[in-house]
């Protein structure tokens, strides 16, 4: 079984065009960001909810508050994941009570991620509202989620699998569409 | 890094690395301890059998309050009204709950090797809650969790354990864990309690001396770690409870000795009034409540360590965060 790059979907410019566009997105369409902030799923998600928030305040110094999620804890998929996940620390430094919240993750798939996102979120309070926003959904939804704010909108196939790499984790930066071909 | 561990019998065998780990994953599960919401649904349908063969409170509750906010339904048996008091043996006893399905069964029991013996004999994941003498391994980790929170490292450091050491599992896996971290050791209590032997716990080139002054004792250390007084020890042989307390209570003035941010450890119960003085045990130098809180954070990174993930084979979209 190995894994083939088959196209590269977004270069180094393409990724933090979007990140701005996102940003200026999420500003627009939040009535006010007294109340706004972001919450970056682990590991990808967290730089790119940075991203977006360093973004703002480019915009009209909006100044938006950054929380990370590490969703381990409440995944649905535990006992079939075979190596053993690695526990991160959630650092959510503020009330998520009355918060208009946005869910910032790399790809968006079946949405078990955001679903247990939801879960870790809704034990610490009760936000005002919940909106996702992704670099890209590749479809095949398992589960009634969606995405406000989409970076790119991906066909793909179920044996495809889309990387991202960004520069804070993996010192490259640049999407890939990759198979599995046995 | 990520480590797997089919039991957790003592702190002997673990490496510097694994305990380190332990210790960072920990630091989630302090967290959840500060949520309003602390329940957890990750060990949902996943069975802790709680096997408890020696009376404790607290490390039953905390293992239970550990079981039950990750979701996990429990198992009680306890010792005083445990058909073991009919005479059914330790093996039968243990088999028993295993024919019931737990995930894993944590135990403490007074025989050194008891967990060990169960281990080797069923096919389930022992978690070992003290045995005999020999080791109590959550209470090591929750204690170095404490320490390196307040102190920001283990490297190095110098521990000073107060006490009936001889009987003390809580002194013996505390030695083997900090000593793969270099720290040096000063055990201090009566001498009838500090024989020779201990001075081999440890790897090789592990520094412990064994003193009978207090004051010495306490000279630079940057820990204290304060063991409860087993008043029925006290006769083996004869030492009057007001001769124990006139030499060996820790008090602030003994506590000065030690370095000014020293801190002072107990596993617990404190006596207050015998081994140490009520304001040290409320003063700011010591963590008892901090180990408390520490220890169900421990034991909840354990048991979703051991027995939370598991590799099953399925055919199910792996997710973008499977590999993260």
């Amino acid at each position: 079984m190995r894994i083939v790059e088959k196209n590269q979907l977004m270069t180094a410019t393409e990724i933090d065009r979007t990140v701005q566009r996102l940003a200026h997105e999420i500003v627009e369409k939040s009535g006010g960001t007294a109340n706004l902030a972001l919450i970056g799923i682990r590991r990808r998600g967290v730089p790119l909810a940075s991203r977006i928030a360093l973004a703002m305040r480019g915009i009209d110094g909006v100044d938006v508050p950054v929380g990370t999620l590490d969703i381990t804890l409440y995944r649905d998929d535990l006992s079939k994941v075979a190596a053993q996940p690695v526990l991160q620390s959630s650092e959510i430094p503020f009330t998520v009570d009355d918060k208009d919240l946005v869910v910032v993750d790399d790809v968006l798939y079946t949405g078990r991620t955001i679903r247990a996102a939801m879960n870790g979120l809704f034990d610490l309070g009760r936000p005002k509202r919940v909106r996702l926003c992704v670099l890209i959904d590749r479809g095949h939804r398992e589960l009634p989620v969606e995405a406000t704010f989409i970076g790119r909108t991906v066909q793909t196939s179920d044996t495809e699998i889309i990387e991202v790499r960004l520069n804070e984790i993996d010192q490259e930066e640049r999407v890939m569409l990759v198979e599995r071909v046995s | 890094m990520s480590f797997r561990f089919g039991h957790m019998l003592g702190i002997e065998p673990l490496s510097a690395e694994e305990i380190a780990f332990l210790l960072d994953q920990s630091k989630p599960f302090q967290e959840i301890q500060r949520h309003p919401l602390k329940k957890l649904a990750t060990l949902r349908g996943k069975t802790v059998a709680l096997a408890f063969f020696e009376p404790s409170t607290r490390t039953r509750i905390s293992f239970a309050t550990a079981a039950s906010r990750l979701g996990a339904d429990q198992m009680n048996l306890q010792a005083e009204s445990s058909s073991l008091k009919k005479g059914e043996s330790l093996l039968d006893t243990v088999r028993t709950l295993d024919a019931m399905k737990p995930d894993c069964i944590v135990m403490r029991h007074s025989s050194s090797g008891a967990p060990d013996f169960v281990a080797r004999n069923l096919d389930l994941p022992v978690i070992n809650a003290g045995d005999g003498s020999h080791e109590h391994p959550t209470q090591a980790l929750l204690d170095a969790l404490t320490i390196r929170d307040r102190r920001g490292t283990l490297e190095g450091l110098n521990i000073t354990i107060l006490g009936d050491i001889l009987h003390s599992r809580v002194a013996r896996s505390n030695i083997h864990l900090l000593a793969k971290f270099g720290c040096r050791f000063t055990l201090c209590g009566p001498a009838m309690w500090l024989p020779r032997e201990l001075e081999c716990l440890g790897p090789a080139g592990t520094s412990i001396r064994r003193v009978t002054r207090i004051a010495e004792a306490l000279e630079d250390a940057d820990v204290v770690l304060t063991l409860r007084v087993q008043q029925e020890r006290l006769h083996e042989p004869a030492l009057a409870i007001d001769e124990y307390i006139l030499q060996y209570q820790l008090t602030p003035e003994r506590l000065r000795r030690a370095r000014p941010d020293a801190l002072v450890l107990h596993p617990g119960p404190m006596i207050r009034g015998l081994e140490i003085d009520p304001a040290v045990a409320d003063g700011p130098q010591s963590c008892v409540l901090d180990q408390v809180t520490n220890g169900v954070a421990v034991r909840m990174a354990l048991l979703f360590l051991m027995i939370g993930g598991g590799a099953d084979g399925s055919s199910e979209k792996e997710s973008s965060h499977a590999a993260d």
